[in-house]
């Protein structure tokens, strides 16, 4: 198989194993649902209902607040108990809508799908955009936005990213497998919306079954799919657009700076269902794995789902966890507690007890140069670090200290297991705050 | 669930390979080397390495508790440093010149800058420069090699790279040996410092550390080509008066600098393309030293050299940051993709 990569990156272990066989489960329905307002990049919605309201599943609940921003729709029937601060996945108490669920599930009656051969590019974008859809490999990126490039950047390339680069995470994976007439469906509906027919769906190499399969859906689609090196950030956007297409994004660009719009494969899936059956992005599959929970699972989750609710669907935890981390483990959160919902974003929710983090003191730096060799955008983090160690942040910022993207690689390799990615954002936290000053 | 959590940014996970962890596979490389030089020179060599690293150990201990900083011996950096330095010695060395050269090292080559990883040159080269200076009858007093059991006296003798000089001072010409003695030169069967008797053995070691990824290609590529390329082309210009590349490589300390001191990431350039300028650079000094140098063997002189220009390569091989290419926008070239 010939395997497109970037220079640069790490090989963890891909602890995929414990999930990766099993197919994808409807989470029950929980008795609350706390729905955040705050679950994309961009500004938050504003809620539209207040305690007491009754709500149908799919009703929009909180309203877009500006371009970039998407409305938030209730995950299902029941009723608004409260508006009010929550435990965010972030760690801070946040506006979140919480909803007492009825058991019945309804759908609002009035929401309704379209064939989108009758319907123009605008159209089926203001319907993503309606429907709430953001790049769900965990940026968050609210996808109308990406679709719609200023007029002067032309498009010629539409990336479908289903590398899923992080390890123990399988829900793309399970959806690639299970869903890839959806995902060619979505696809479809992306490049209409674009005008853009030259399309390429990146994998990594380490899910052979899904490059078969979404080879074989995409075949009819004209869609190409290419295997990729298993390697972390393999799915890092800029990484994927330069191993697939040998372009760079220019740094502080976009990837429409080149002529590329990369949507992630659980993007495009809930983009087929947002136009053909009219629903709203209310779930959505998450990963539940960790070496210190009973049983691995995917779950097709309801957004605002707490995540207690998920560990208990998975068996409860193994043995005492001491850490939990939402996303994965190499750019994933560590949560405060399992009171914090699952959101639009989770991919996943690890759980690890004491004996599996490793607890190394940090030493000083060897100059292994191991770090540099790691670093997907070419930086040099161990010297950046010295700088930002030092206050120096004027030195840190001539080393590009603002392109980091913060992937973590230089930290997973470093011998002196130096926290460099940790004081490169304090550095650009640095340099962004003098920059504010003068 | 309610026991304490442990909140921390990402990355959750890391590689598992720690500084230890190099520099125990460095030990480990280390070793058919030790091994070997036990074998050629017995006792005597044994008692030199044995010095040295105890040596070296005592001293980061003492440094460690007078600055009143964290005990730093199972790092495994001093330890490398004794074997270093003993593997740089006479096996005839006496036990205060081995002592000697610990202290100087720990101290002046590494504590003095801060510790592990703070220091610019190579610890064991700073002092065995410095005993070379200060002790130079005993540290060229070489003897051969008398396998165990072969006898026990030992024979002064000069080395390949000293007879070499001696002769071409003497006759303009290269001494007979050097047109011969590969297959000694590579099992060791030579007269030089414990670590340089057998080419094999080091080989051996760097080729476990390549393996390991403990160490990468750049250096040990870019030196021992440089010489090759470089020596080679005196030979070719005089064959009898300059020695042909394979003697350059098989004697003297070339191979275990260039897999062993001039790899020492502390103080070599933490750039790839700084890499093979570095190793660049040891090579055409080591064969500038040796042809035409006061002395024998350069490879010493060679990576002090180079560790002092480690920072001024750092700053001129800054890679190319992702992005910065002038790489267009397809509106100005339109991509051609299938
Ligand atoms: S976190 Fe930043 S500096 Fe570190 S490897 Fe990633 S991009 Fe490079
Ligand atoms: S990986 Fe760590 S020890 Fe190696 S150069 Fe980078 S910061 Fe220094």
């Amino acid at each position: 198989m010939n395997q497109k990569t970037f220079v640069g990156g790490v090989h963890p272990a891909d602890s995929k194993h414990d999930s990766d066989t099993k197919p994808i489960e409807a989470c029950p329905l929980p008795e609350q649902l706390i729905i955040p307002l705050s679950q994309h990049i961009g500004a938050p919605a504003e809620a539209l209902v207040k305690a007491g309201d009754l709500v149908f599943k799919g009703q929009t609940i909180a309203k877009a607040s500006a371009f970039v921003s998407v409305p938030i729709h209730a995950s299902t029937s029941g009723q608004v108990i409260a508006v009010e601060p929550r435990l965010h996945p972030c760690g801070k108490m946040l506006p979140a809508i919480v909803i007492e669920a009825d058991g019945e599930d309804h759908w609002d009656p009035s929401l309704e799908g379209i064939d989108p051969a009758q319907w123009t590019g605008d159209e089926l974008r203001q319907r993503i955009s309606d429907a709430g859809i953001v790049g769900m490999g965990g940026a968050t990126f609210p996808t109308h936005v990406k679709l719609s490039p200023p007029e002067d950047k032309l498009i010629d390339t539409l990336m479908i990213n289903g590398v899923e680069c992080e390890p123990y995470l399988t829900a793309d994976h399970r959806l690639m497998l299970e869903q890839s007439d959806k995902i060619m469906d979505g696809i479809d509906i992306l490049r209409r919306v674009l005008g853009v027919k030259h399309t390429i769906v990146g994998i990594e190499s380490n899910k052979p079954d899904a490059i078969a399969c979404m080879a074989k859906a995409g075949a009819n689609h004209g869609i190409q799919v290419q295997a990729l090196e298993v390697k972390y950030p393999q799915g890092a956007e800029k990484q994927l657009i330069d191993a697939l297409l040998g372009r760079e994004v220019p740094s502080a660009g976009l990837p429409m700076d080149i002529g590329v719009v990369v949507q992630n494969v659980a993007t495009a899936a809930a983009v087929s269902d947002a136009i053909r059956l009219g629903r709203p992005l209310v779930e959505r599959v998450v990963t539940i794995s960790g070496p210190a929970v009973a049983e691995a699972k995917n779950l097709r989750v309801r957004i605002g789902t707490p995540l207690s609710f998920l560990v208990q669907q998975c068996g409860g935890n193994k043995y005492e966890v001491s850490k939990i981390i939402m996303g994965g483990p190499m750019m994933g959160q560590s949560q405060l507690s399992l009171d914090a919902p699952a959101v639009r974003g989770t991919s996943g929710l690890l759980l690890f007890g004491e004996k599996d983090l490793a607890k190394i003191e940090a030493g000083p730096c060897i100059r292994c140069g191991r770090c540099v060799g790691a670093c997907p955008l070419h930086l040099l983090p161990a010297t950046i670090a010295s700088y930002a160690t030092l206050g120096m942040f004027d030195e840190a910022e001539a080393h590009s200290a603002l392109d980091c993207m913060e992937c973590g690689c230089c930290t997973y390799i470093c011998p002196a297991t130096r926290p460099l990615v940790q004081t490169l954002r304090h550095a650009k936290g640095g340099i962004l705050a003098k920059r504010r000053r003068s | 669930m309610d026991n304490q959590l442990y909140m921390s940014s990402s990355p959750h996970v890391h590689s598992g390979e720690t500084t230890q962890d190099i520099m125990r596979a460095v030990i480990y490389a280390l070793l058919p080397a030790c091994v070997l030089s036990i074998y050629y020179f017995g006792l005597e060599a044994l008692l030199v390495l044995l010095l040295c690293t105890a040596g070296c150990l005592t001293t980061e201990a003492v440094c460690c508790v007078l600055s009143k900083r964290a005990m730093t011996l199972s790092d495994g950096s001093a330890a490398i440093t004794g074997i270093l330095l003993a593997l740089n010695l006479p096996a005839s060395s006496p036990w205060w010149l081995a002592l000697f050269g610990s202290i100087i090292a720990v101290t002046i080559g590494k504590q003095v800058f801060g510790g592990l990883g703070h220091n610019p040159f190579n610890p064991a080269l700073v002092a065995r420069v410095v005993l070379l200076i200060s002790f130079p009858v005993q540290m060229t007093s070489w003897t051969s090699p008398t396998p165990l059991g072969h006898g026990l006296d030992a024979l002064t003798a000069a080395t390949p790279l000293g007879e070499m000089k001696t002769s071409v001072m003497l006759t303009g010409q290269l001494p007979a040996s050097a047109h011969s003695g590969f297959s000694d030169y590579l099992i060791g069967n030579m007269a030089g410092s414990i670590g340089e008797v057998s080419a094999l053995a080091v080989l051996l070691g760097g080729l476990y550390l390549l393996k390991k990824k403990v160490i990468t290609w750049e250096i040990p590529a870019s030196y021992l080509g440089s010489v090759i390329l470089f020596g080679g082309m005196f030979w070719l210009i005089d064959s009898q008066r300059y020695p042909d590349p394979l003697f350059h490589l098989l004697t003297g300390g070339l191979l275990l600098g260039a897999f062993f001191m001039a790899t020492d990431m502390v103080t070599t350039p933490i750039t790839r393309s700084g890499m093979l300028i570095f190793g660049v650079g040891c090579g055409v000094i080591t064969v500038l030293i040796r042809l035409f140098g006061g002395y024998p063997e350069g490879v010493s002189f060679a990576i002090l050299l180079m560790n002092g220009a480690t920072p001024l390569i750092d700053r001129y091989t800054r890679p190319k940051v992702f992005g910065r290419n002038p790489y267009h926008n397809i509106n100005q070239t339109p991509a051609q993709e299938n």
